[in-house]
């Protein structure tokens, strides 16, 4: 079937098997590779993208599901200029990267996160980012990263 | 992994939906959320012809109140049950359950049809349901007809709605004031519960603790008898019959159950 969907501001159709999931809709047939494949069960989160401005599990939503809906990516988030989302550049000065395999799902599931809640408590932060999950170090920075991407004071 | 192939068809009214089951009974499955049919199909243990996507109904997502009754189109998702003003006044049982299921991102998708539809006696909303005492809504090509959410859960993933037939609506009493308390052991926030207990008033439901949903019937004699919340308590698991698994054995579910039930009874009188 044909599946057009606007990823990241820019109108996507390709001709697609109707059981094409919406991760793969984006690594094979929009090119875009950041958003990745982890778990495939719904459980880590690093296939997080936001849905109509919502954060959505790609691995568990079919493209079709998506046809004439927006979709954003984690390549969505930086300026036209390459300058950096504000969530971006907090997990980068927070040291919240590590080995950077959940860091774009971790980023998508934090600006929607904010989207709701603007100045999150630690403990709000840890319980939105509950869906999404590290195996290589911790959350404690990119705790702080999201408390920083809020404007507020990281209190370590 | 990849669902085995299947004809996706997107739907724009509920009549069109019956339609579309109707022509194809048992070969197609609904897909609402998907959070429940979608991880089904692609371990390949759910492989229907025909998938008819009725997220496009957007009549069925409200919350309503009228004569003292809750109305909850089936479609509405678990995060906007969960900050409804409505629902939290006059069903506070399902608002806060609505936020406790799996995380944000699911609940972005998941819909209280859907997981009523999977009737997975491990999902929260089935036992939540059953202490809510609240009843489906169906419509099939027949009509509507409503079944009292004891009658709807029939044993492991199965109730009596027909493959022509759509959840279209839950409804629940108002039960604005009245007590109500939910507790779930899980291993990881995001799993299904190794043991869950909701209640309202003095209504008790269990999750994971049979092949369905149930109710604690020996706990909610036992205080209508004037037992004492800890006496109540400790009957919890009597009329259960949990599975040992990896996660838990019998046993333990059963003490899970007993501990569980006696904190969320004691939130409910709070």
């Amino acid at each position: 079937m044909k599946v057009s969907i606007e990823v990241n501001g820019k109108a996507v159709t390709e001709e697609v098997e109707d059981r094409t999931l919406l991760v793969h809709y984006l690594r094979e047939n929009a090119g875009l590779t950041g958003t990745n494949i982890g778990c495939d069960t719904t459980s880590c989160g690093a296939c997080t993208v936001l849905l109509d401005g919502e954060s959505v599990k790609s691995c568990t939503v079919l493209a079709a599901q998506a046809d004439g809906h927006r979709v954003m990516t984690v390549e969505g988030l930086a300026g036209e200029d390459g300058e950096l989302h504000p969530v971006q550049r907090a997990f980068r000065e927070q040291h919240g990267l590590q080995c950077g395999f959940c860091t774009p799902g971790m980023m998508m599931a934090s600006v929607s996160l904010l989207a709701h809640n603007p100045k999150p408590t630690r403990e709000e932060v840890r319980e939105g980012l509950e869906g999404n999950l590290c195996r290589c170090t911790g959350y404690h920075n990119i705790v702080s990263a999201v408390i920083d991407a809020s404007g507020q004071e990281v209190d370590r | 992994m990849i669902p085995a192939q299947f004809s996706y068809r997107r739907v724009s009214t509920v009549d069109e939906a019956l339609t579309v089951l109707g022509e194809h009974g048992d070969e197609a499955k609904v897909l609402a959320g998907g959070h429940s049919l979608l991880p089904l199909m692609k371990l390949r243990f759910a492989t229907p012809e025909i998938v008819v996507d009725v997220a496009p109904l957007e009549e069925l997502r409200y919350v309503r109140v009228e004569d003292g009754t809750v109305a909850i189109g089936a479609l509405s998702r678990y995060h906007d049950l969960h900050h409804d003003e409505v629902l939290r006044e006059h069903a506070p049982l399902l608002a806060h359950v609505a936020g406790a299921i799996g995380d944000q991102q699911v609940r972005h998708r998941g819909t209280i049809g859907g997981s009523l539809a999977h009737a997975d006696a491990a999902a929260d909303l089935p036992a939540a349901l059953l202490a809510s005492e609240g009843t489906l809504v169906v419509r099939g090509p027949g009509g509507q007809r409503e079944i009292p959410a004891a009658e709807f859960f029939l044993g492991p993933f199965t109730t009596p709605l027909e493959p022509d037939e759509l959840i279209t609506e839950v409804r629940v009493p108002a039960r604005a004031g009245v007590g109500w308390g939910f507790e779930k052991f899980t291993r990881r926030s995001i799993d299904w519960a190794i043991v869950g207990v909701a209640v309202v008033g003095q209504a008790v439901g269990l999750v994971n603790m049979a092949g369905t949903p149930i109710r604690a019937t020996a706990t909610e004699q036992a205080l209508a008898s004037g037992a004492s919340v800890a006496d109540a308590a400790a009957l919890a698991a009597q009329d259960a019959s949990p599975v040992t698994e990896p996660h838990a054995s019998a046993e333990y579910r059963s003490h899970l159950a007993r501990v569980l039930t006696k904190r969320a009874l004691e939130s409910a009188a709070a």
